[in-house]
């Protein structure tokens, strides 16, 4: 038994449905209780999709348990084939359902219906969101392409055409799927390299038909897609990339693995120009400030380890915490922390994410939306890069992540929270300005005005919080408190809490004016 | 009763669980804790369903159950105790907590008032444990109210002395007002239940007149009931006259003189019907379709046809308690058609069919009718929200009207659905 209070990831089924609501002209029968119809609200309010996600719950109730229900399945499933006419029927259970074992797949497949039905089985006490929507995409290709033999296949040489490629892993809830499929397309294009499939967003089970045309599969969301990729090529021949283009330095990376896959030159302005402003704006002199920023990370695997590297390499932080919630991504998640000189921080329980940016206490955090609230309490800034999904994290304007516009939209996402290195400046300058004072703010909506009151509190909330041994707590002294509130209130917290840990540190048992500058010296030190 | 048709329908249903009512559950009673024993679905429900609102550390959480558990079901208890251990030690402050039964532990049939038994026993009265269930299998949405504030009945002390309980959770503002003009009235003694506190449960007897602000409180009304409580008959206090009927029935049965009762609830009338007065012109003739959800379907249709003129295309409740809902049916306009279950589908048909100004649905259902032109409200509001009381009418009908008017500014053209 586990204790959560949050959760990053649904039960697979809720994978599945992601797959099943991505794709056109396919249904789900999911065997549930009526409260798992909950799942709907995901894509109809967090996605704002205007469209019912295609499944048909079996809703039933305790007293159908003593019943047949098994009839009841067969049912529902008649009832949405007739319904929905889909070209290919996904029939599972969800937990509880899981219990009372009625084996829908089987049932379903013993109803003689002329449509190919792929029975899913989805461990839901051991298994989650990501493996199960992984595991839906594999069945679905498997069940649809096993017939295919690959034995006349030519190559794109051969046939004098121009080379064709699968873009597979973009799903519903998946973070900034849709415009990262655009945003690919173009990139391609501009190489000269045609997209075949996108699946499973946006595919329908004759477009999956349809993926042994490509010459290589790129696997864009290796949560999703690997295991369909990995089953292609050893089933179909089909080759695929395993660089995910997110970040300036990745999307090199990607597009010279393509033309490696493709046995095709790549064209030297790939090494020449790259088309994101985030190389210069980076270079620019007002991105000094950015120098060695500690920043936290954690998230799914693919946006963690692609942040450790935008991080590292293009923007110049400094990686004080590196991490995902994916126990699948943690063995490619461990060495890269490793070669950054971290452990990676693998678990599912928000509160120790919480008290590991405690600790490292980062300037920036790049997390989920839970990192997001942990942030706000700590009153640190911070950028979401990965998912669970918040309506926020839908927007309305194009803002991919991966290629070259994604570089763009990540420099500003991630930089925005932080104060501009020219205001960083003038604010060194002009600190003891009145126009400082608490309270008032220039244009630093995100830390500014009414929040600020709320940043400063909850701060001293938690310190007084968290601590189970408060007799440890060093006393803020009023010649301490009063230089204290000399500092702009958007760094006190910081300084308040390092502060505070220099004092604990060092032993004392208050803090004056003088700790104050020490524990300062011990930081720049 | 009245000449409204009930229907019942089955089929495929579209509601929340009865997990869902420990979203506003967990803010009433602030000093208790909810501990799902559940799957990661029920984590996943009600972190869904709650959204990422809550900037505090929750005062909810679930013992996901897990391969090993399923296996023994000794072991399932000694971990479920296990887990509340950590979870008491972590959280010292909580003083009442319940383990919300769920559709896998109802299955695998964990016996959850035995472990609160057994940790009552060895807690001694630190905290007091109490079980109830919010299932999908067993509740819908609200039942799950239903559920807690009957597992908390056992623990309320006897009491001979004459006072009126208002039983039901309401928004704290709103219990404050209405409470104030019982006060008016002369019934002095008002306790409310569940209370703002955990551990203040009011006290029970022969002499305590129940009148109940929400209306699926059915087994919670029973047991008072079998308490000795009497509960007064009434419709719900939503609207002016609902309100009005409500507070009147109290009066009543404490033998309260209807001239003052006139005398103080008149002037309260004709100030809410002038702020209604706006919003039945936006609602009048409007055609109005509910999909079952809260059980609150009812009081509302009554309030928005009687009082602000809308037309009733029909009427969807989970479920029906013919005896709760009498008065209110009574009320109904008799062409009024309600149908007790569901098949989400046929009645989606039956929507479209009808072409409806606004539907009233659960939160999965909403964008999908906005998207086919139709304008919409969540039920959850309605739980949610401060609307009880005359004072409130012309705020519970601008949650009705704002989709209208909303509809009327924006330029239909420049909206296009997906
Ligand atoms: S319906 Fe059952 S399994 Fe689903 S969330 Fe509700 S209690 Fe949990
Ligand atoms: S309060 Fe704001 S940030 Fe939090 S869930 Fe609601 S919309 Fe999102």
């Amino acid at each position: 038994m586990e204790l959560t209070l949050w959760t990053y990831e649904g039960p697979p089924h809720i994978g599945a449905m992601r797959i099943a609501t991505s794709m056109k002209k396919l249904h789900y029968v999911l065997h549930a209780p009526q409260g798992d119809t909950y799942a709907d609200l995901l894509f109809t309010m967090i996605e704002r999709r205007g469209s019912r996600p295609p499944v048909t719950y079996t809703t039933f109730q305790a007293r159908d348990l003593g019943g047949d229900t098994a009839e009841l399945v067969k049912g529902h499933i008649k009832e949405a084939v007739d319904r929905f006419k889909p070209e290919t029927l996904l029939v599972g259970e969800s937990c509880t359902a899981e219990l009372i074992q009625d084996q829908p797949g089987s049932l379903a497949k013993g109803m003689g219906f002329d449509i190919p039905i792929v029975s899913l089985e989805l461990p839901a006490y051991s298994k989650k969101e990501n493996w199960g929507g992984s595991e839906t995409f594999y069945q679905i290709v498997r069940t649809l392409l096993k017939d295919q033999s690959n034995e006349s296949k030519h190559t794109w040489q051969e046939e004098k055409r121009r080379p064709r490629v699968n873009l597979l892993g973009p799903t519903l809830l998946g973070f900034r799927c849709r415009d990262d499929v655009l945003e690919i397309q173009k990139l391609l294009g501009q190489y000269g390299i045609d997209v075949n499939v996108v699946a499973p967003l946006g595919a329908s089970p004759a477009d999956i038909m349809r993926i042994p045309n490509a010459d290589v599969n790129v696997c864009l969301y290796p949560e999703i897609a690997e295991s369909t990729c990995i089953w292609l090529e050893r089933n179909l021949n089909i080759p695929f990339t395993t660089t995910v283009p997110l970040g300036v330095g990745a999307t090199q990376d990607f597009l010279k693995e393509l033309h490696e896959v493709l046995e095709m030159e790549i064209p030297q302005s790939v090494n020449e120009s790259n088309n994101s402003k985030l190389t210069w704006y980076s270079n620019s002199v007002d991105s000094n400030y950015l120098t060695g920023k500690r920043v936290f990370i954690f998230g799914d695997g693919t946006h963690a380890l692609a942040a450790a590297r935008i991080a590292t390499e293009e923007l110049g932080f400094k990686v004080v915490g590196l991490g995902t919630y994916s126990r699948e991504m943690a063995r490619k998640v461990r060495p890269a922390a490793k070669a950054l000189g971290l452990e990676a921080l693998i678990t599912n329980d928000y509160l120790e994410v919480e008290d590991a940016i405690k600790e490292t206490s980062p300037e920036l955090v790049l997390g989920t939306q839970m990192e997001r609230h942990s942030a706000k309490r700590l009153g640190i800034p911070c950028a979401v890069i990965s998912t669970p999904m918040h309506v926020q994290d839908v927007p309305a304007r194009y803002s991919p992540q991966m290629g070259w516009e994604g570089a763009n939209v990540i420099f500003d996402d991630w930089v925005h929270p932080l104060m501009m290195g020219l205001e960083e400046h003038l604010i060194g300058m002009f600190k003891h300005d009145f126009e400082f004072v608490d309270g008032h703010q220039s244009h630093l909506g995100h830390l500014g005005g009414k929040g600020t009151e709320n940043i400063n509190q909850g701060v001293k909330t938690t310190i007084s919080n968290d601590s189970t041994n408060t007799s440890n707590n060093p006393i803020w002294t009023h010649e301490g408190e009063r230089e204290l509130s000399k500092i702009p209130f958007f760094v006190r917290g910081k300084v308040r809490r390092n502060t505070e840990n220099y004092a604990r540190q060092a032993g004392c048992r208050e803090i004056n004016e003088e700790t104050l500058y020490d524990a300062k010296a011990h930081y720049k030190a | 009763m009245s000449g409204a048709t009930l229907l019942k329908e089955s089929g495929p249903k579209e509601v929340f669980c009865g997990l869902t009512s420990i979203v506003w559950l967990h803010r009433r009673m602030p000093d208790a804790f909810f501990l799902v024993v559940g799957s990661r679905t029920c984590a996943h429900l009600i972190q869904s369903a709650a959204g990422v609102m809550i900037f505090a550390e929750p005062r909810f959480g679930t013992a996901i159950l897990e391969e090993r558990d399923l296996a023994g079901l000794a072991d399932a208890h000694d971990e479920l105790n296990r887990v509340v251990k950590n979870l008491l030690a972590r959280r010292p402050e909580i003083k009442t907590l319940f383990l919300v039964g769920s559709c896998p532990s109802e299955v695998i049939k964990i016996d959850l008032s035995r472990v609160a038994e057994n940790l009552n026993i060895e807690l001694k009265g630190q905290v007091t444990v109490l079980n109830y269930s919010g299932s999908g299998i067993e509740t819908t949405f609200t039942q799950g109210e239903d559920g807690a504030l009957k597992a908390l009945i056992p623990l309320m002390p006897k009491s001979d002395q004459k006072k009126l309980l208002l039983v039901g959770t309401l928004a704290n503002a709103v219990e404050d007002r209405l409470i104030s003009i019982f006060k008016r009235l002369g019934i002095d003694n008002v306790e409310s239940f569940p209370p703002r506190q955990s551990t203040e449960l009011p006290s029970i007897g022969p002499e305590t007149k129940v009148l109940l602000t929400q209306p699926y409180l059915t087994d919670t009304a029973r047991e008072l009931k079998n308490k000795g409580a009497e509960i007064i008959e009434a419709p719900f206090p939503l609207g002016v006259t609902g309100s009005t009927l409500w507070i009147q029935a109290a009066a009543n049965s404490f033998g309260i003189d209807k001239s003052i009762v006139d005398s103080i609830l008149n002037p309260l009338i004709s100030r809410a019907k002038q702020a209604l007065a706006p919003h039945v012109e936006k609602l009048s003739g409007k055609k109005l379709f509910l999909l079952p959800e809260s059980q609150l379907e009812i009081p509302l249709a009554r309030f928005l046809s009687n009082e602000c003129g809308m037309e009733i295309v029909e009427i969807g409740t989970p479920y029906l308690n013919r005896d709760l809902m009498k008065a209110e049916i009574d009320l109904l306009p008799p062409e009024c058609r309600i149908v007790e279950g569901q098949h989400v589908e046929k009645q989606l048909d039956r929507v479209r069919d009808s072409s409806p100004d606004l539907v009233v649905c659960g939160m999965g259902l909403a964008n999908p009718l906005e998207a086919e032109g139709i304008s919409t409200k969540w039920s959850i509001e309605m739980v949610f929200s401060p609307i009880h009381g005359i004072d409130q009418a012309s705020d519970l009908a601008e949650l009705f009207s704002r989709p209208l008017r909303r509809h009327d500014i924006l330029k239909p053209k420049t909206l296009t659905s997906n």
